[in-house]
């Protein structure tokens, strides 16, 4: 977990999960969720929403944690939700997933280039750049993203924005990058 | 059917209004009876209401007392219960009727109309985000932006309040929308991608719960409110009988299994009989029906049946190992699942075990010590013995409510009504309004404390005017009589602001121009009784003066286990303060 996102420790056999919700595009179907999160108490780390192939449909990924009993509570309420469709928890399967950052670091003449070669080693891009900034734009798993900013902190980073994870079952057993 | 205003008999070629729509739509539903509250925002559908003769709409005196009597309908009729209401404060007074709702699973769906669409967000004159209010305690709820979407919609409401787990749905209508005009097409079905509730058990599971129940000594049934929901309970009775199984029955589940049957051990948990929390207690299996666990039944949920193997029946998926882990969850219709379940279980030899029960309870019955005042538990039993279980019983809630559910014996489902999940005080008398337009077969009777039913005493007013035949008890026992047993017991007896005054109760039924009685002493009972069971052609009020620091026994005090059960003190059972000890005894009262 990064240390910027403020979520209380983990206690006892709390787990990371992922959850991925397909849901229809109705009228306050997004509070209905949002809410119950709120409503019972459960937490969560990042919360995306987008639109689908099938335009009724949007998907939400959940990244939330809990132990067992907590996140079996967590899909069932999730499930009860009168517009969901289809509710998976993905952390029991091979799963892809993306996290995007966009890091606006602060510089000076003499780390601009290291901040640079920081975002290269991580394939990350400048997007934006000024006497005082870069703009660095970092796709990843949320681990990685976790990574450089960690390695970014030590120069300074003034705004930072992320989307969160998003996630779907991984088809192909295999490593494709 | 109805007398069109523009003499067009055949309502699909026109165009009609959404107001119009509204109520072909309830008629379409089958819905006859409306409890409501009109306003400014929903004056075109009262408009459109006003020349049906098809649906009765009952004119309650404030919004919570709308959707508490069609609570009250639906519990007594097991259909959906329906109430209307305006923008704004009509629609935020009923915001403790359908958190009632919720936490009970009743099928309600509450109409409120809101301000113009394009007003919405505007802080407009009456506007109330109630979709977004309500949220949190509704099944569902909608707001309705064209008219088009306007029938579906309603179509969809009834389904979703009644299928499933039933509860509370909210419909909200713009007022340019309920003015705006469309064909009217009710739609036959509903299609939902999203929302498909499980009905029939899954078999593996019922054939693993039949082989528990076969091979069980001590097993005990743990009814709720789902089986009477389910209309079960000539199910649960084929399957308590054929395998000889005693039952218990939560708060809700009251009258789902006749409590003058011997294997009927009467209601568990916090205030359950001695004998069905000890039985629970030893049991080896205990077998869930549409009950949730809820805390005023299990205590301290780790020591609730703890060695026991546990089947759950329940249609809620959610409600299953929420509180409590199950050895063979189903998830089900407890009337399909209890069919499949019944050819597959044997007739048990539970003789001991009944036996035993048996011996509890003629050792341990429900009892108080009656003098010349009043008890309620005395004013209770005399009305399971005067109407013969063939009443309907709505409580309010505190100890009033409590020996309601000891001291009357339920023989048939839809016979008890009362606010348990919410406890919601003042609940009694707009319920039991409703409920009488669902039964006028039997009487129906509203139980009150002097605090409940000051909660929601304008409804005197409803039951006049519409000639409503229920007997409203009141039991004056001075006191917020529930809250002042616990400062008794767990506070050093400090009763803060526990002790309350009332009107003149008898005064006041008159001035509302009802009939009104009272007893004070115990001999005046049976005649008042008898004066209010003969009024059946409108309201009658009664107030009884009973005895003011009065216990509701046995207790397990919340978040404690059996052992801590604590049953009737003997030194009650020697006197009770200014009685005269010649003209006492003890009654009991033992369920089975
Ligand atoms: C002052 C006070 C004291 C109380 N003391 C007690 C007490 O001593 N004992 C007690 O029992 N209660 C007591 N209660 C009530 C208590 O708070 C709960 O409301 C009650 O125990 C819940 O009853 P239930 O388990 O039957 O569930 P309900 O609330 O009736 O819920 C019904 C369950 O059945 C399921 N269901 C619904 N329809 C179906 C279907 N068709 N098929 C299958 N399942 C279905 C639902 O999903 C739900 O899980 C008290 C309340 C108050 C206010
Ligand atoms: C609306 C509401 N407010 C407060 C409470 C808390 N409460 C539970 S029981 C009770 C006392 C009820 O007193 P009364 O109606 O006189 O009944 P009694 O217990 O004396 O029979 C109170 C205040 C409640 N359940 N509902
Ligand atoms: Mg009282």
């Amino acid at each position: 977990m990064s240390e910027l996102t403020a979520t209380p420790a983990a206690h006892g056999h709390d787990r990371k999960h992922t959850i991925s919700i397909l849901v229809e595009n109705k009228f306050g179907a997004f509070n209905r969720i949002a809410g119950l999160f709120a409503a019972k108490g459960y937490n969560i780390d990042s919360l995306t929403v987008g639109p689908t192939e099938d335009d009724e449909i949007s998907r939400m990924t959940i990244v939330t944690r809990g132990d067992d009993s907590v996140i079996e509570q967590i899909m069932k309420q999730l499930n009860k939700v009168i517009n969901t469709v289809k509710v998976t928890d993905l952390t029991y399967e091979s799963f892809v997933e993306r996290d995007l950052a966009l890091i606006k670091v602060q510089t000076k003449t003499d780390t601009r280039s290291e901040i640079m070669q920081i975002a290269e080693i991580f394939r990350a891009k400048i997007i934006d750049i000024s006497p005082r900034t870069v703009t660095v734009e970092a796709i990843g798993s949320e681990q990685k993203v976790d990574a450089i900013i960690k390695m970014l902190k030590p120069f300074g980073i003034k705004e930072l924005a992320r989307t969160g994870r998003v996630a779907l079952k991984r088809e192909f057993q295999g490593e494709v990058n | 059917m109805t007398s069109q205003k523009d003499g067009n008999l055949n309502p699909h070629n026109r165009l009609m209004t959404g107001a119009e729509i509204f109520v072909r739509s309830l008629i379409e539903e089958g819905v006859d009876i409306v409890f409501g509250y009109p306003g400014g925002a929903v004056i075109g559908i009262y408009d459109a209401l006003h020349d049906i003769s098809d649906i009765k709409h009952i004119l309650t005196r404030h919004e919570q007392g709308a959707v508490h009597a069609a609570e009250g309908y639906s519990k007594a009729s097991g259909k959906p219960g329906v109430a209307l209401v305006t923008s704004g404060p009509g629609a935020t007074n009923t915001v403790t009727g359908i958190a009632d709702a919720y936490m009970d699973s009743i099928p309600i769906v509450v109409f409120t109309g809101q301000v113009a669409l394009k007003l919405i967000g505007n802080d407009a004159f009456q506007e109330a985000d109630i979709v977004g209010i309500t949220r949190p305690i509704t099944k569902h709820n909608y707001l309705v932006r064209d008219v088009n979407e306007l029938a579906p919609t309603i179509k969809e409401a009834f389904y979703v309040a009644t299928t499933g787990r039933p509860g509370p749905v909210l419909v909200d209508l713009p007022k340019d929308v309920m003015a705006s005009k469309a064909h009217f097409d009710y739609p036959k079905k509903v299609v939902m991608r999203s929302y498909n509730p499980h009905i029939q058990g899954h078999t593996k599971q019922i054939v693993k719960a039949a082989e528990l129940i076969n091979k069980a000594k001590r097993p005990v049934l743990y009814v709720g409110g789902g089986t009477i929901l389910s209309n079960a309970a000539e199910e649960l009775k084929a399957l308590a009988r054929k395998a000889r199984i005693p039952v218990t029955t939560t708060l809700h589940g009251l009258g789902s299994f006749p409590e003058n049957d011997e294997l009927a051990m009467g209601m568990l948990g916090m205030h359950g009989t001695w004998y069905s929390n000890t039985a629970v207690n030893y049991c080896d299996l205990l077998i869930a029906v549409g009950a949730r666990f809820d805390d005023r039944v299990t205590g301290n949920v780790d020591a609730f049946a703890a060695e026991a193997k546990k089947i759950h029946i329940d249609i809620d998926p959610s409600a299953i190992s929420k509180n409590v882990k199950v050895d063979v969850p189903i998830v089900g219709d407890v009337k399909h699942v209890l069919r499949d379940l019944l050819p597959l279980v044997q007739t048990l030899d539970t003789k001991d075990w009944l036996q035993t029960i048996k011996q509890w309870k003629e050792e341990h019955p429900l009892r108080y010590r009656n003098g010349k005042h009043i008890r309620m538990q005395y004013v209770i039993q005399r009305i399971g013995e005067i109407t013969n279980g063939n009443a309907v019983i709505v409580s309010d809630v505190g100890q009033h409510q409590m020996w309601a559910a000891q001291f009357f014996k339920y023989i048939h489902p839809r016979t008890h009504i009362t606010s348990g999940g919410l406890g919601t005080m003042g609940f009694s008398l707009p319920a039991a309004m409703g409920a009488s337009f669902a039964r006028k077969d039997i009487p129906v009777i509203s139980l009150s404390g002097d605090g409940g039913i000051q909660m929601n005493i304008q409804e005197f007013a409803t039951c006049v005017e519409y000639k409503i035949p229920i007997k409203i008890f009141i039991m004056n026992n001075g006191y917020l009589g529930m809250v002042r047993q616990w400062q008794e017991l767990f506070w050093r007896r400090r009763y803060s602001q526990v002790k309350m005054s009332s009107p003149d109760f008898v005064k006041l039924a008159e001035a509302y121009g009802c009939a009104g009685f009272r007893a004070v002493q115990k001999d005046e009972v049976n005649d008042v009784l008898a004066k209010a069971f003969a009024i059946n052609d409108g309201p009658v009020v009664v107030e009884f003066k009973v005895v003011k620091e009065d216990n509701v026994y046995p207790m397990i005090p919340a978040g404690m286990t059996w052992k801590e059960l604590m049953d009737v003190p003997d030194e009650e059972l020697k006197s009770v303060k200014g009685e005269t000890p010649e003209v006492e005894e003890i009654m009991t009262l033992a369920k089975g």
